[in-house]
């Protein structure tokens, strides 16, 4: 990804970010929420994880977001009216956050840095080959058929590693989902005065 | 081309602003929000190594799919939590975090 497309998305996700806290009205925190995820996505395409950039737009800014401004709506909570906030908890907390911005930046500074590996026509139709070779995929399937034209077949790779990899973790998956939707439905059930 | 370590900064730096969401609003969706950012940029963190270690000359994949499972189990918990915070209005109609003080010793 060009510099200045990371540094564009970077500071679309920053500034979101920065707004969710400014704002006092929760549905003005909640769109900042997805302007951060917007950028975030874009970053994650430019990392080449198209399909987790995908999801993040398709589960976080568009399904979950979507849950927090209907909840928002449905408890029609009035703007945060201005009060008088106890001093020590600001001061402890931004210093809690300069903290961490320092231990951050100085960690960043003494680390060795790593450059974008390539990834391109010449890399993907080797890889291709050192797939077939350790037998992760048939050699005329259509993952080496993407990799051999020079694309990078992202779906069907974390497809084949979900289906066969991490197989267990997704039935888990699965059941926690359900286990979720049980307890959203218990939880929000009126409980009736007969019992 | 930007480097592992800009990204590092920026998602350091998205950590930072939900880490400050969550120790200094008082209204919890709003805390809640600030959460998400957090889990975000752990993910961002992820998908980062996963494109700067490559394996087989591919981004490694073991690192996205820690993602997907983030993003998953996030979304279930958005769901469990917004339903405790609707139970908890309906009991007390406020979301003011300094209101909400029984447990207090």
């Amino acid at each position: 990804m060009p510099t200045f497309l990371f540094w564009l998305f970077s500071t679309v996700m920053l500034i979101g970010g920065g707004a969710v806290i400014v704002f006092r009205n929760p549905v003005a925190s909640a769109l900042s929420v997805v302007t951060c995820f917007v950028g975030l996505a874009g970053l994650f395409v430019g990392l080449s994880a198209f399909f987790v950039g995908v999801i993040q737009i398709l589960v976080y800014a568009g399904a979950v977001m979507v849950l927090f401004l209907f909840i928002i709506m449905l408890l029609n909570l009035k703007e945060e009216a201005k009060r008088a906030m106890p001093i020590a908890p600001i001061l402890a907390g931004l210093g809690l956050v300069i903290a961490f911005v320092v231990q951050l930046l100085a960690i960043l500074s003494r680390t060795a840095d790593t450059t974008l590996p390539a990834i391109d026509k010449a890399t993907l139709a080797r890889s291709s080959g050192e797939l077939v070779e350790a037998g992760t995929i048939g050699a005329s399937g259509k993952i080496a058929t993407a990799l051999n034209a020079g694309s990078l077949p992202d779906v069907h790779l974390i497809g084949r590693s979900l289906f066969t990899d991490y197989n267990l973790p997704l039935q888990i998956l699965g059941v926690i989902l359900l286990v979720a939707t049980v307890g959203c439905v218990v939880l929000s059930k009126k409980s009736s005065p007969s019992d | 081309m930007a480097t592992l370590n800009n990204y590092l900064l920026v998602s350091g730096l998205l950590f930072a602003i939900g880490l400050a969401g969550v120790v200094l609003r008082r209204n919890i969706i709003v805390v809640f929000m600030c959460l998400e950012l957090m889990l975000s940029a752990a993910n961002l963190t992820l998908v980062a190594f996963s494109r700067f270690h490559p394996v087989h000359g591919l981004p490694d994949y073991n690192g996205q799919i820690l993602v997907f499972f983030v993003i998953t189990v996030a979304a279930a918990e958005v769901a469990v939590g917004l339903a405790i915070i609707v139970a908890l209005y309906r009991a007390r109609q406020t979301i003011h975090t300094d209101e909400l003080d029984s447990m207090k010793g």
